[in-house]
């Protein structure tokens, strides 16, 4: 690791200010992504802003018809909270599916989203469920937030401070881990609402998370795993790397994306 | 330079660190605690296991400055004086360890594992759930043996006091 | 059988200090004032260094000294050594090029060492390191092991076509004449996957000098301290044997990869006395990846002969092994005499003939890992076998006993004499273990869920000790690989044992102590086993290659016979009776026919006072020492029984159920042998399933981390039926065949065997990864549904 100041604010404001006024700093959440980076020498940010001390940037509440999750929540908190499992259990589930328990522990929705790796679970719901990030500055839906690999439209000195998750009645998850990493390979996420279905498919795709039409179209007919029957995903803009080339994901996508709905449905 | 205070195996202790100094270096190299290992630079192997403020994290992905004021329970901190912690006595009864190197982060695992999903584990909960883990020389057979065991012997109330205080 | 005593399943001595954070590995050494090195590495896999400039870096925070290779060579430090001369089909030698601890002139694999820095701190050290300036001409890599013979590129100059040796075992014309009067031929094309071996300690050293007495001390993770002192002392000239200690605590597993004496403790100990400091140096994993010696990374074609009754009448094999950048310590025994005498496996097979060669890439060096040329060629054996039987229409268990060699001893055509076992009585055991008779049924209730069941069996020997010094000499090796062992009795009776065997995960100091405690009737914890030390044993080979078991504790059993028959002469002064009627028993010296006795303790002491005997005619103490050399290696075997189950949709394996049934000779402690044989297994499975380094066109190692080489975990495994059959050695007096690699020799066919008996295919390459197989099912169902 490069030599960096430590900050460690206690709101998000006093963190944006210390954003805005030091050059190169980076936002410290859970860590799970940047320590590493910075241990590998391949980020040297030069002031760390760690959002650990943040009280409103934590907790996870029901608002109306929405799940509303602090960006510093950690992992675990998400899977274990009734809350969520009660109102979108398939949220709570991917939740827990995130890297091992004691990831869980530390990594936060928040570092998760900004961060937008491609093989990231979040990004998924969040564009599935049709959530909206919340900001210090402005409220962006998940189609606005994630822009592509890694690439999200987080301006200089903004912060997420909290997900908020539109209930839904049907959601489901399913993901096929990369051998070694143990990150999603191909995760693939459907959710229903009335008729609006979304099938969102993660780990998978040359530009990190996006829809798959076709799927979608198939489900509205019948929202059952049945409907997808036959259906392929293409290769075509499909990630291919020594674990899995584009020909094998695209066919998980298909794979995965009927165990996401037989989950959905309970079936 | 920052400050540091943390509460380690019951022990109130504060040092003047580089903010870059990870939890683990910290524990290592200014309390000499070498129990705590470090296997790899991934956040895969969790040699590296600890607890802070009672739950398992990985020492080597977590700055020390980070967790100021927070509790730390490593290896050292288990056994309660002379009396072991029935996982440790477990990993013993059932050979869950050969060359000792994974051992403590398993150990720091296995009662993590307890904390959150009880005493009764069967065998698939504690391999899938042992995913954070990396041992290279027992095959898992032993340890998934140990854990289960250990498991049960928690409920049973053999816990020392630190531990069940946490 | 006492409940500490040779046979019983004693919980291990060392785990206290495991368990409680008190294991004491070489990262936890810390001396007074010690300094962290930081190596510069080569981020091209070859490339001339034109220039290197250290100036900028020298200058740097912290900076205590940088040194290159050209250092070095100034103060004479030898390069690193390969102890195996392998000699070519013509006689010759084979053609090893220099091995420098720091790169001279050129760059051979990403990873290789080009300076070091050595500083206050690491970060000050890693940020110099980044400050010197080299200049590289990139050259073109040559990594693949099937094209290096003869490509453009050549590593050494001293290997123009990049063949370190082109060797061979076996009579030709025999198997020719062989596989011309035969009825059937089965052809197979190997490869075996090249593995990274992962302890999860890295590797790491602490270089001390104490300039008062000019000694320099090594802490260091070795399997083998004395052997590293040797190497250091002789042939790479740190210091004479006398002026250097090495000291091997405790290691978090080897595997083979921490045999060998790589650069950096090289380079730690000689640079302690350069900054006047001690030098400490500890392995990340990316490092590991990069620098480790890898194993296997064969590319092999083998043919079986066979008559019209399935009698196999003779084996042709040919073997690409690449051996990497340079010639690790005992690169060229690997898959030489450690491979192609082995590939009889369980059989009679009248003639076998065998040529590899060995090339030289721009990749890591390839060394001994687990099982070492014997997972090779039990690789190459049971697909062949496996292959056969299904061309023939066969059994494959059928066919393996119509084969098994029966009679013992057994001369096989490639070196071995076979001493004993009983493969058939093995087999039956594995067949019942498996429940082979229900595997139709499985089989069907496995295609009702939409899923392929297969069953794999492997038939492994191995060849451990590793023989005696005598014959491994004639066959190149530059050691003797005999143990020592010294048992020193203290005047209350307790004993320390000192061996030259090396613990790092085997559990000595409780089998050794086990053995000990049985033999001398004391009590386990009375006995306490020294290792690891050059300062305290005095000599020693080390372990690897299954062999403390059956050499290091027949090296302790002659130690432990010679500190008897003193006792007796002590007893017998104490005793008052003539010597020959001296007994020994459960710890107790005895006048035969009296019920006179000395329990063992008082026979120390009065050995220590020696008031009863005369010191001129019986010197007085009790210390005896021993060097055992095996008269023959021994042959571990068994049957590994997998069966899977695969999820045609996702190409997902299950390994469903796991037989194994080992013939270990006799047994100390069952319970670390079965957690020998388990470790083993997930080892094997790991390369048939899961592992492989996998280096790019340009000689990138594009599996350089846990995130993209796949490590086994917990759910990647099951629980493993292990099982044994006991035929004891009879070349060592304890009957041990050694149990430390039988689990990755035997496994990786298993699982092939396994996976493509539920596919219907002849091959699927290692790893068989969910994509390999998920694309294999679909080939498999396509040409189902056209059938």
């Amino acid at each position: 690791m490069y030599a960096f100041t430590y900050h460690k604010p206690t709101s998000a404001r006093q963190a944006a200010t210390l954003l805005a006024k030091k050059e190169d700093a980076k936002l410290l959440a859970g860590g799970h992504t940047l320590l590493p980076t910075m241990k590998q020498r391949l980020a040297s940010p030069t002031a760390l802003v760690d959002l650990g001390a943040c009280a409103d940037l934590k907790g996870i509440a029901r608002k109306g018809r929405n799940i509303v999750i602090g960006a510093m929540t950690t992992h675990a908190e998400v899977a274990n909270s009734a809350e969520v499992q009660e109102a979108i259990p398939a949220l709570a589930f991917l939740a827990g599916s995130i890297g091992d328990p004691h990831v869980r522990h530390r990594g936060t929705i928040g570092g998760s989203v900004a961060n937008n790796d491609p093989a990231a679970d979040y990004p998924a719901a969040l564009l599935a469920l049709g959530a909206t990030v919340v900001t210090n500055k402005r409220k962006l839906t998940a189609e606005e937030f994630f822009t592509g690999l890694y690439e999200t439209a987080l301006d200089e000195g903004e912060i997420i401070t909290k997900v908020s998750f539109p209930l839904v009645s049907k959601a489901g998850y399913a993901k096929f881990r990369n051998p070694a990493s143990r990150y999603a390979m191909v995760g693939v996420f459907v959710a229903k609402r009335g008729s609006d279905i979304r099938v969102t498919v993660t780990g998978a795709g040359e530009g990190g998370v996006f829809r798959w039409p076709e799927a979608e179209a198939a489900l509205k007919a019948r929202f059952a795993p049945k409907s997808l029957d036959g259906l392929k995903h293409t290769a075509k803009g499909i990630n291919g790397d020594i674990h899995a080339d584009a020909e094998y994901r695209a066919h998980l996508i298909g794979v995965m994306a009927r165990q996401a709905v037989a989950q959905a449905t309970g079936k | 330079m920052a400050t540091v205070s943390l509460t380690v195996n019951g022990k109130a202790v504060t040092a003047t660190i580089d903010p870059r100094t990870l939890l683990v270096q910290f524990l290592r190299e200014n309390l000499r605690l070498t129990g705590t290992h470090v296997g790899c630079d991934t956040s895969q192997c969790g040699a590296c296991l600890v607890h802070l403020d009672g739950k398992a994290v990985k020492s080597c992905t977590t700055l020390a400055v980070s967790v100021d004021g927070a509790s730390v329970t490593t290896i050292e901190g288990l056994a309660a004086g002379d009396k072991l912690h029935p996982m440790q006595e477990a990993f013993r009864e059932h050979h869950g360890l050969q060359c000792g190197f994974c051992t403590p982060g398993m150990i720091m695992s296995a009662v993590d594992m307890v904390n959150r999903r009880g005493h009764e584990l069967d065998e698939k909960t504690i391999r899938e759930d042992l995913d954070g883990n990396i041992c290279r020389c027992t095959g898992y057979h032993n340890i998934v043996k140990a854990i289960a065991a250990g498991a049960e012997a928690m409920g049973k109330g053999a816990v020392p006091a630190r531990q069940a205080a946490e | 059988m006492s409940a500490t005593g040779i046979g019983a399943a004693v919980r291990r001595k060392e785990d206290h200090r495991f368990i409680t954070g008190q294991g004491r590995y070489t990262d936890d050494v810390n001396r007074p004032g010690q300094a962290h090195a930081y190596f510069l590495r080569s981020p091209h896999a070859h490339a001339k260094i034109k220039s290197m400039d250290t100036k900028v870096a020298a200058g740097m925070p912290g900076v205590l000294g940088i040194f290159t290779g050209d250092d070095l060579a100034t103060d004479k430090i030898g390069g690193l050594i390969c102890g195996w001369m392998i000699h070519n089909k013509d006689g010759s030698p084979m053609r090893a090029g220099p091995h420098p601890a720091l790169a001279q002139g050129k760059v051979r694999y990403v990873g290789d060492h080009v300076a070091v820095v050595v500083a206050e701190t690491l970060a000050q050290a890693r940020d110099a390191a980044e400050a010197i300036a080299v200049d590289y001409q990139e050259l073109p890599a040559v990594v693949d092991t099937a094209k290096a013979i003869g490509a453009k590129t050549v590593v050494h100059d001293e290997a123009p076509d990049n063949s370190v040796f082109n060797w061979h075992l076996g009579d030709k014309d025999a198997t020719e004449n062989a596989f011309r009067a035969a009825k059937h031929v089965t052809k197979i094309d190997l490869v075996n996957n090249r593995l990274v071996p992962n302890a999860m300690e890295p590797r790491a050293a602490v270089g001390d000098y104490d300039a008062g007495d000019g000694i320099f001390t090594l802490y260091t993770t070795s399997q083998n301290p004395h052997v590293a002192r040797l190497v250091l002392s002789a042939f790479i000239g740190i210091a004479p044997e006398n002026k250097l200690r090495v000291i091997a605590p405790d290691v978090g597993g080897g595997f083979g990869s921490k045999i060998f004496i790589y650069a950096e403790e090289t380079v730690c100990v000689w640079a302690a006395k350069k900054v006047g400091r001690p030098v400490k140096w500890t392995a990340d994993r990316t490092e590991a990846f990069l620098s480790d010696a890898h194993g296997r990374d064969h590319v092999t074609h083998a043919e079986l002969a066979t008559d019209a009754e399935g009698k196999i009448l003779g084996m042709k094999v040919h073997t690409t092994a690449n051996l990497g950048a340079y010639l690790s310590t005992f690169s060229s025994s690997v898959p030489t005499y450690l491979y192609a005498p082995l590939l009889s496996g369980q059989y009679d097979i009248p003639a076998i003939y065998c040529e590899v060669d060995a090339v030289y890439t721009n990749t890591a060096p390839v060394d001994a890992y687990r099982g070492a040329g014997r997972p090779e060629a039990t690789f190459v054996v049971e697909r062949l076998i496996e292959v056969t039987a299904r061309q023939l229409g066969k059994d494959p268990a059928k066919f393996r006993m119509q084969n098994y060699i029966k009679k013992f001893p057994h001369q096989t055509p490639v070196i071995m004499m076979y001493d004993t076992g009983n493969y058939g009585a093995s087999m039956k055991k594995a067949l019942e273990m498996i429940d082979y008779k229900g595997l139709g049924k499985r089989k069907r209730d496995s295609a009702r869920a939409g899923k392929l069941r297969g069953i794999g069996f492997s038939s492994y020997i191995e060849a451990c000790g590793i023989a005696p010094s005598a014959a491994v000499g004639s066959l190149g090796a530059g050691v003797g690989l005999w143990e020592s062992a010294e048992v020193r009795v203290n005047p209350v009776g307790t004993v320390e044992v000192l061996t030259g065997s090396h613990s790092h995960g085997q559990g000595h100091e409780t089998t050794f102590a086990q053995l000990v405690s049985d033999r001398l009737g004391i009590p386990i914890d009375n006995v306490s086993i020294v290792h690891g030390d050059t300062d305290k044993v005095q000599m020693g080979m080390g372990t690897y290659g299954s062999r403390s078991g059956a050499v290091g504790m027949s090296a302790i059993f002659k130690a432990l016979d010679k500190v008897i028959a003193k006792g007796k002469k002590v007893a017998a002064h104490v005793l008052e009776a003539d010597e020959a009627d001296i007994d020994f028993a459960d710890g107790h010296f005895s006048v035969k026919g009296t019920d006179r006795k000395l329990d063992f303790g008082s026979c120390a002491l009065q050995a220590y006072v020696a008031h009863k005997f005369n010191g001129q005619e019986l010197e007085p103490g009790l210390k005896e020492g021993a060097f055992y050399d095996p008269t023959n290696f021994t042959f571990p075997a068994g049957v590994h029984i997998c069966e899977v189950e695969i999820d045609p949709e996702t190409g997902v394996t299950r390994i469903e159920r796991w037989a194994a049934v080992d013939d270990f000779g006799n047994v100390i402690n069952p319970m670390i042998v079965e957690g020998q044989v388990h470790g083993g297994i997930a080892q094997g499975v790991g390369q048939a399933l899961l592992e492989g380094a996998r280096y790019n066109a340009d000689g990138q190692l594009v599996t350089a981390s846990f995130m993209d080489y796949t490590m086994p975990r917990a759910d990647d495994l099951p629980s493993f039926d292990v099982g044994m059959t006991v035929t004891p050695c009879p070349s060592n007096p304890l009957g041990i065949k050694g149990c430390g690699e039988a689990g990755a020799i035997a496994s990786p066919p298993a699982v092939i065997n396994a996976i493509t008996d539920a596919l219907g295919h002849e091959d699927i390459a290692m790893p068989a990864t969910p994509q390999a197989v998920w694309r294999a099912a679909q080939k498999s169902i396509s040409r189902q549904a056209a059938e």
